[in-house]
């Protein structure tokens, strides 16, 4: 029992009871002094007084900013993860096809950026997409005028592409490499071509996969504030850049965690979503 | 299917060349004599030799590897310990709860984590006086907490398709079930937890977001000061760091490859 009684401990005082913590102070108000933000409870004339405030959340609603960015977080990593989806998928399906020999090099080369550290690979980017950067170096031996690709939404969509990428092919290739290969072949013998074969058989049967590696991008992309500070323009409103102006520009502690707690809100399901998805896909 | 087909190889090609362009070009332009990054003016060690002679990132280098190591190794243990947990106890009460505390530090935005952590040591530290400050240590407790979770996933996968009469026989042949974990279970799983360490050594020497909520005055690490320096613009010394970090991870991941492969002679998986 002591092998259970260790990691859930440490798991409920520096996991399950933070997010408590954080939902206490997002019912605070900002003030000065140490710690910068208004106690819950207080003793007055000997009774116990608990102090909620519910301003934080009213702003979220009210205050343009703060939706605008829920709204935008969701759309860009809803579209980001469904570009990654397409261009992870052909890949991951061939390193699964691959023979042996082959499979564990690709296998390595996915895994290597993965463990390269995030911050530098979005740091090689912007030396890849800056005004005169490679490729725009690379278009000007064409006689093409370099194209402003830094501080737009596309770069926050490359971004994330490149830097989840990985995570999004894992899942699928290990979905992928378990199929059945005599339901492929039952297909075709039956008349059905690649495409059908693809679409009512691989399709179906890799959808753990996709699940599961879609939830391994979307859900992370939606607090990303790495990409966005980077890749992004100052019009590129994502809500992890929000939490982090509010707590490290504005210091306004109780707001940033009301941000946070709207932000677990809209991750929660996701995050369900994913660990139903990935016990299937261990499981199976 | 698609195996004599041009979609594939041609797929898996573009997107190769997708992960590893940016990588590439910014190892070559390491060796750029010019401070204009892009503007290549011939080869040069310069910036490598400008690295050592930035005391700032020499002890951010430095605070990170002793953070990094710190907190893999504790990762390490309680990982493994609810990779056991998971796998073997079948059944327990809050094992949902358990598995879901467990995986969810893997997706959960890291700003959230990062201010989840220092919401809860401020509290603490005025509650109860630990930990005083934040520095070093308040990084290794975060570093651990997700870390672990990465861990535990390696552990898992590899102690689900172990085959569990070994430990059978080691018991009715009289060994306590502590002896048999040592000799029996813990050489199998040793190339999961070679991994697993690895793993949790790189994420924390990379982490930026959680590091800076849960850091204090003066305990700046190595992203920290990197992020400082690109958001000002590039910086060719970073360039140069970079090739650094990424020769030692590509090597770091061909040991481990090479060993999990030996280890396990049937179909490598993810």
């Amino acid at each position: 029992m002591l092998v259970l009684f260790a990691p859930a401990l440490w798991l409920l005082i520096f996991f399950l009871i933070p997010l408590a913590v954080v939902f206490g102070i997002s019912l605070a108000t900002k003030q000065f002094g140490r710690p910068p933000y208004s106690a819950l409870l207080s003793t007055e004339d000997g009774t116990v007084q608990l102090t909620l405030h519910l301003s934080n959340y009213i702003r979220l609603f009210t205050d343009n900013l703060y939706v605008a960015a829920y709204l935008s977080s969701i759309r860009i990593a809803a579209i980001a993860t469904v570009i990654t989806l397409l261009v992870g998928y052909p890949m991951a399906y061939a390193i699964a096809r691959a023979d042996d020999r082959w499979r564990n090099i690709l296998l390595m080369l996915v895994i290597l950026p993965f463990f390269t550290s995030f911050l530098l690979r979005v740091y090689a980017l912007t030396g890849f997409m800056r005004g005169n950067g490679v490729i725009n170096q690379f278009l000007g031996l064409f006689g093409i005028e370099p194209l402003v690709m830094m501080q737009t939404d596309f770069a926050v969509y490359v971004g994330i592409v490149y830097t989840y990428l990985p995570f999004m092919i894992l899942p699928l290739y290990t979905t992928l490499v378990k199929l059945d290969v005599s339901l492929f072949e039952a297909s075709a013998d039956l008349g059905g071509r690649p495409l059908r074969t693809f679409l009512s058989i691989t399709l179906p049967l890799s959808l753990p996969g996709i699940i599961a590696g879609s939830m391994l991008v979307f859900i992370p992309a939606i607090g990303e504030f790495v990409i966005p500070s980077l890749l992004g323009g100052p019009e590129t409103l994502m809500i992890g850049r929000v939490l982090w102006d509010e707590f490290f520009t504005a210091a306004n502690w109780p707001r940033a965690a009301a941000v946070a707690v709207a932000m677990l809100v809209v991750v929660v399901v996701p995050i369900m979503l994913m660990q139903r998805a990935q016990s299937a896909v261990v499981e199976k | 299917m698609f195996r004599r087909g041009w979609f594939l190889p041609i797929a898996a090609t573009l997107g190769f060349s997708f992960l590893y362009a940016p990588i590439v070009s910014l190892v070559i332009f390491s060796f750029n004599e010019n401070s204009l990054v892009t503007v290549w003016s011939g080869f040069s060690f310069k910036w490598y030799g400008e690295i050592f002679r930035d005391p700032q990132m020499l002890n951010a280098a430095w605070l990170s590897l002793q953070i990094a190591a710190l907190s893999a190794s504790i990762a390490l243990v309680l990982g493994t310990l609810a990779a056991v947990a998971l796998v073997r106890f079948r059944r327990f009460r809050g094992r949902t709860l358990f598995s879901g505390m467990v995986s969810a530090p893997l997706v959960m935005p890291d700003v959230i984590t990062g201010l989840a952590l220092l919401l809860l040591f401020v509290a603490m530290e005025s509650f109860i006086g630990w930990p005083r400050g934040r520095g070093m240590l308040t990084i290794v407790i975060a570093h651990s907490t997700f870390c672990m979770a990465y861990v535990c996933v390696v552990v898992q996968s590899r102690l689900s398709d172990f085959d569990r009469s070994l430990e059978e026989a080691a018991m009715d042949l009289g060994a306590s079930p502590v002896r048999t974990f040592f000799d029996i279970t813990l050489p199998i799983i040793a190339p999961a937890l070679v991994s697993g360490w690895l793993l949790g050594f790189t994420l924390s020497l990379d982490d930026l977001v959680i590091a800076s909520f849960v850091s204090g005055p003066g305990s700046s690490t190595l992203p920290m000061v990197i992020f400082s320096k690109v958001r000002l613009g590039v910086s060719p010394d970073v360039n140069a760091l970079a090739t650094i970090i990424i020769g030692i991870v590509a090597t770091g991941v061909l040991i481990a490859t090479v060993i999990q492969l030996r280890s396990k002679p049937k179909k490598a998986r993810a």
